[in-house]
């Protein structure tokens, strides 16, 4: 083999961290602006935010850790918040952290003394983060010793505009205060977004590493594709968070930079992860995506209307390291890239044909030699309520009529299809992170134990939420079953 | 439903019909559409 020889994808893992945070709720995007207009919506919030134990064990939850497959889903009745059967905090592809271990997480990651925690928390923060395996001693150093309550009003009091940090309960523990008086873009809203995104990604590759047994010094770049933006009033988004991960994840010899995509970053990162490693520019690359805490509690009018806990409570973070082939680990086909064109169209239609006909064709493939197809993710008990539908079957629906249409399938046999090689929906509405990957762990499992042979990501972004564009976009990438 | 001549606001979805696909059939059909928008609700 040459040095010019291309070098095969693959994925060689996937890690999720997930972290409850119910205090953090009313600082979501929707509840805060509803709270500034109606401060009596914050009461009818807390009154129905769920114990930290009701978000573990919440099946789609459960599903997310790997602790079993989302197909099992279809079994259970709904709804699912009312099942009460025990769930592990960790499990096969990640782990679920309380509010008090996220908090104090958001201090380790604090590099410019932005977070405050008052004393007494810190110290039940320590205690609990010190059993944490993937908590360092110098992790703990970083907490400090925190500040009296009387400090910390004092901050939310002082020149620069500051937010309190809250548990469920209501119970004040911290501030977090603004990186400058009048800049928009380090407001306190702003800098916890970005700091809960820093440290929810980094504890993913953190735990990614840990249990691939991977050197943290041997990642070479990562790529951070969540839809957080850092930057200033100069450079309003134009910052990079990669680094800030890697630097947190202990990947000291790796630079990065941010791939920005709405919500489908994450599948546009792993092309060019792949496109990395196949032409050798890097070893080893990882994919990382923080959380997207302006999305906390997004749909909580519904969840209030229907007398449910206000399930948007949970904030994701995910890491995937793109490697050169070790003959295991499944491929990444970049010969297989469909992609959402600017001439194709903004119809459903358009976008499925770009996103998994034209990628099928190319190879030879029909709509049934794919075993699952991941598309988006988002758990439909927590979008029906407030009217917007069932997102995944909405797509699945869409993916099996163009099957009916090119007369793959018999019209009869499109709700047959969707369960067969769809997935009901399990994520939480965390933007990017619920667009495909949250099936990656199940994928790799199947596809490295034999029960499955191609898995099919697709995601699909909304440009036109920024206003520049009508535009719809998309990206797809297939994995297959590595058989040398 | 005869739409012609009438006005119409095109409110489309990004995982269902886009607001264009919804603003062309109205077209279509003889109205005047007034605005045209696609969400994401997810």
């Amino acid at each position: 083999m040459t040095e010019t020889t291309l070098a095969p994808p693959v994925i060689r893992g996937v890690r999720f961290f997930l972290a409850h945070a119910p205090g953090l709720v009313c600082h979501g995007s929707k509840p805060s602006r509803d709270i500034a207009r109606e401060p009596a919506v914050a009461a009818r919030i807390q009154a129905a935010l769920r114990p930290f134990e009701a978000a573990r064990d919440y099946p789609p939850t459960q599903v997310f850790l790997g602790a079993f497959h989302p197909d099992r889903l279809h079994d259970l009745p709904r709804p699912w918040f009312r099942l009460d059967k025990p769930g592990e905090r960790r499990g096969p592809h990640g782990e679920i952290a309380p509010e008090e271990e996220l908090y104090g997480l958001l201090k380790i990651a604090d590099a410019f003394d932005l977070v405050s925690l008052e004393r007494g928390f810190v110290a039940q923060a320590r205690a609990a983060l010190s059993d944490h395996p993937l908590v360092t001693p110098a992790d703990l150093a970083r907490l400090g010793d925190g500040l009296a309550d009387g400090e910390i009003a004092a901050r939310l009091a002082g020149t620069l505009p500051a937010l309190p940090l809250t548990l469920r309960s209501g119970r004040r523990v911290g501030a977090i205060v603004a990186g400058h008086e009048v800049d928009g873009t380090l407001s306190a809203d702003v800098l916890l977004e970005n700091l809960a995104t820093k440290a929810t990604a980094a504890m993913a590759l953190r735990g990614l590493l840990a249990v691939e047994g991977i050197e943290a010094a041997s990642i070479d770049y990562v790529l951070n594709s969540g839809e957080e933006a850092v930057g200033d009033r100069y450079q309003r988004g134009g910052g990079n968070l990669a680094k800030a991960v890697a630097a947190e994840a202990g990947c000291a010899r790796a630079t990065g930079v941010d791939v920005k995509g709405f919500c489908c970053g994450p599948v546009h990162a792993l092309a060019l992860a792949g496109g990395l490693v196949a032409s050798r520019v890097f070893e080893r690359v990882a994919v990382v995506a923080g959380c997207s805490l302006a999305k906390l509690g997004m749909k909580y009018q519904g969840h209030l209307l229907h007398q449910q806990p206000v399930l948007e409570d949970v904030l994701v973070g995910a890491a995937i390291i793109v490697a050169a082939d070790d003959g295991r680990s499944p491929r990444l086909r970049l010969d297989a890239l469909g992609r959402h064109t600017v001439s194709a169209g903004s119809s459903q239609k358009a976008i499925l044909e770009a996103l998994v006909v034209e990628p099928l064709e190319r190879l030879g493939l029909k709509f049934a030699d794919v075993d699952k197809y991941a598309t988006e993710l988002q758990n439909p008990e927590l979008t029906e309520p407030s009217g917007s539908g069932n997102v995944p079957l909405l797509n699945y629906r869409g993916i099996a009529g163009l099957a009916a249409l090119r007369k793959e399938i018999a019209p009869a046999d499109v709700d047959g299809f969707v369960r067969r090689h769809g997935l009901p929906g399990f994520s939480p509405t965390q933007g990017h992170i619920a667009s495909a990957i949250p099936f990656l762990g199940h994928a790799l499992d199947g596809l490295r134990e034999g029960t499955l042979r191609r898995v099919l990501l697709l995601a699909k972004g909304s440009l036109f939420l920024g206003r520049m564009t009508q535009m719809a976009d998309g990206l797809s990438v297939l994995l297959e079953r590595n058989d040398s | 439903m005869n739409l012609k001549g009438k006005k119409v606001i095109a409110l489309g979805e990004r995982d269902g019909v886009q607001g264009g696909a919804l603003a062309a059939c109205a077209r279509g059909a003889g109205a005047e559409v007034v605005l045209e928008k696609t969400y994401c609700f997810v």
